[in-house]
């Protein structure tokens, strides 16, 4: 099952290094991993998402809040969370009748155009990852030409801290 | 005051109270050690003939003493020289700083001469390690440093400090206190209702075993167990660095189980109902098959790493705390008990496992259990470190431990070439003793390097090689797993006497077994270091034998007296 797993840890270097080592050597499936900047100076806050069974991920917990530099581990797959993830999308759009098909597409989908070229449109999209994975889906009729996506963040609600569920470093 | 980087790591280790660093100078620390010779610090710096022995010594100090061991190397191939080191004390818990030179922050990075990643070659062999660029942090990650190694789960800590910082001059301030905000040890008990759950088994149990590793010497938990086995009437069992956390002489002692471990220690383990297991990883050599794994047990696993309680087994009752506060806890909460039945059950196990004593067998040919036995006849109570094999494996079944730190050896990496550096450790922890070491001819000469500093440092420790001209364990898996195709296993060795004599080592060879006791006797009663080398047995195998992958009730028995000749049976 997947799990997403927020972490904290400070801001020095190699950190990033330790957990990705720590990750590989103990053979963790990560799926993505997203690192940057918490609210905290000096604290750095890294989303993943990992694959694995309830023993998989008491590893995964208990071995990264062994490395020195982490602070806090956190899984909140269980817990109501947002979880959002953003992808630019650069779609063949020849003709006037596809680019309209594609730009009707991304209001549903509440994407936004953000780069027009002659042979091509580029989509700002944030959601989900079944939304993202949708989207491209339906695109791809028409040629996705490129595709990058952040991975996922994650953020507890406020009204699940509020009841006490939430944790800090 | 202004001191340079390469003072403020001399300073900083005096404060910590290091009275002994092992190492070698080289080009990217050699300010370090014009300070030494400069300041005249008030410790002792052994010159090794090897990094890899620099780690082992500072290793085998800090398990002879519970202190932080201390090495230093050089940059590139020195630090990396240090690795198998480094990751022999990691496996089992050791607390050792190891201070590496590294190039100038200047070059740092451009693939300068004698330039190695050593903070990435090291991360995962390591507790933690700093890479110093900057020489404002040195006092600072010289307190951590220590602390880290020495406090929560033990281990190996590297600082690799660049030249310019060594160098450098700073006003020191010192730290008055380190505070880690993402490391905060479980120094306390597990919490009570868990301890409260833990009695309640306990004391419902009808076949209670205990299994102790080297956790137990870690905290200092030998009276709590002590206690608790003898109020609850509990059998100890014990990993191989568990051997000298129980007293083997103790009614309640069966010694080693796993691979390698007496059958009726086995049977105990693979019946038992409730399994405490202290301070031990239980790992696939103590376990066998995970799945097979004592089968009846519910499990209880007092671990201060939460990441061992569950890692290779289903854990009934977790315990994550420090054992000596845990059981002290648990102690008044387990109740008076005798377990006569299952106490005689294990006797009887054990009558069987007597009648297949290789000593009781009526044979001329000098064994290594024979050898093994009659050291422990003479030299029992001493410090002895034994290297990696099958003379490792006899060590732990013939010479019974009694005291707390007096068996040293590489559990978990499996470290051949350990023991000789590590022994000279051992002996500069605990001058007052004997050290003997336990070493076959295949490790001794992985490190023999180090005879060198046996005479430098003037150590007195006792080398016996259990000499039997092969890798003698691969050769005893090749016997059973590959129809004896010895791939690579024959030994061809020199004449370790004469070896000996050449360093200005006193030693014997002795291929008799007439000859043995009086061998070790002359040996004990030189003053100085001695080396025996023991032309043993060459095809002698460690039994019992749990097959990798197999179950620990499905072992290769000894054989009987009445087989001997042929190959063992079940």
């Amino acid at each position: 099952m997947k799990h997403v797993v927020i972490a904290w840890m400070e801001d020095k270097p190699g950190v990033l290094t330790r957990v990705a080592s720590l990750f590989r050597r103990r053979g963790f499936n990560i799926e993505s991993l997203v690192v940057g900047h918490s609210e905290t100076p000096g604290i750095s806050r890294m989303t993943f998402v990992v694959d694995g069974d309830d023993r998989t991920m008491n590893q995964v917990e208990s071995q990264l809040e062994k490395l020195i530099n982490v602070t806090a581990v956190e899984d909140v797959t269980a817990k109501p969370a947002v979880v959002r993830e953003m992808a630019l999308i650069k779609v063949a759009a020849q003709g006037s009748e596809a680019r309209t098909e594609i730009m009707q597409m991304a209001d549903v989908f509440r994407a936004k155009v953000v780069d027009v070229g002659h042979q091509s449109l580029t989509l700002e999209v944030t959601g989900e990852e079944d939304k993202i994975e949708s989207l491209i889906g339906l695109l791809r009729r028409f040629g996705v030409l490129e595709v990058t996506r952040t991975g996922q963040v994650a953020i507890v609600r406020a009204s699940a801290k509020e009841n006490g569920n939430g944790h800090r470093p | 005051m202004k001191l340079t980087g390469a003072q403020i790591v001399w300073e900083a280790l005096v404060r910590e109270g290091v009275e002994v660093v092992f190492g070698i100078p080289g080009g990217q620390n050699l300010p370090i050690f014009d300070a030494l010779a400069k300041y005249e610090y008030p410790l002792h710096f052994v010159l090794t003939r090897h990094e890899q022995g620099a780690a082992h010594m500072a290793d085998g100090y800090a398990r002879a003493s519970g202190r932080v061991g201390v090495c230093m190397t050089t940059s590139g191939p020195g630090a990396t020289n240090l690795v198998t080191g480094l990751a022999t004390a990691y496996m089992d818990s050791s607390p050792v700083v190891a201070i590496t030179g590294q190039v100038a922050t200047t070059i740092l990075g451009r693939d300068g001469f004698q330039e190695a990643d050593v903070t990435g070659i090291t991360m995962p062999v390591t507790k933690h390690n700093y890479l110093v660029t900057n020489i404002n942090e040195l006092p600072q990650i010289m307190a951590e440093a220590f602390y880290i190694a020495a406090s929560g789960r033990p281990g190996p800590v590297l600082i690799d400090i660049c030249r310019d910082v060594q160098a450098g001059q700073i006003d020191v301030v010192w730290p008055d206190k380190v505070d880690l905000p993402g490391y905060r040890p479980h120094v306390t008990a597990a919490p009570v209702e868990g301890i409260a759950a833990a009695a309640r088994l306990i004391n419902e149990a009808e076949r209670p075993l205990i299994v102790v590793g080297q956790g137990v010497t870690i905290s200092g938990a030998h009276a709590q167990l002590q206690d608790l086995a003898e109020k609850a009437d509990i059998p100890v069992a014990s990993s191989l660095l568990g051997l000298s956390a129980f007293p083997q002489s103790h009614p309640l002692a069966l010694g080693m189980g796993g691979m390698h471990g007496e059958a009726f220690t086995n049977l105990a383990l693979q019946n038992c109902d409730v399994l405490i297991a202290i301070g031990a990883r239980l790992d696939d050599r103590l376990t066998g098959a995970f799945a097979t794994f004592a089968p009846k047990a519910k499990i209880v696993h007092i671990d201060i790493d939460r990441a061992e309680v569950g890692k290779n087994l289903t854990i009934a009752l977790p315990l994550v705390g420090d054992a000596r506060l845990t059981l002290e806890l648990l102690l008044p909460l387990v109740r008076p008990a005798q377990h006569t039945e299952w106490r005689a059950q294990i006797a009887a196990w054990r009558t069987d496992t007597d009648r297949r004593d290789i000593l009781a067998q009526e044979t001329t040919t000098l064994v290594p259990p024979y050898v093994i036995r009659q050291i422990y006849e003479q030299a029992a109570g001493s410090i002895v470190v034994s290297d990696v094999g099958q003379h490792q494996m006899w060590e732990a079944q013939y010479f019974p431990h009694e005291r707390p730190r007096s068996h040293l050896t590489s559990g978990g990496l499996g470290t051949m070439g350990f023991a000789l550096p590590a022994a000279i450790g051992a002996s500069f922890a605990r001058p007052d003793e004997e050290v003997w070491v336990v070493v076959g001819d295949g490790g001794f000469q992985m490190t023999m390097c180090e005879l060198a500093t046996v005479i430098q440092e003037e150590r007195k420790i006792k080398i016996a090689i259990i000499n039997n001209g092969y890798l003698g364990m691969v050769r005893q898996w090749q016997d059973i797993v590959y129809e004896k195709r010895y791939s690579a296993s024959p030994l061809v060795n020199p004449d370790f006497a004469a070896l000996a004599a050449a360093y200005g080592i006193a030693a014997l060879r002795i291929t008799e077994r007439g000859a043995v006791a009086d061998a070790i006797s002359t040996a004990r009663h030189t003053d100085g270091p001695f080396l025996l080398d023991f032309r043993v047995d060459p095809l002698a195998m460690v039994y019992p034998m749990v097959l990798p992958g197999k179950s620990n009730s499905d072992m290769l028995r000894r054989p009987l007296p009445e087989m001997m000749g042929g190959q063992e049976g079940k």
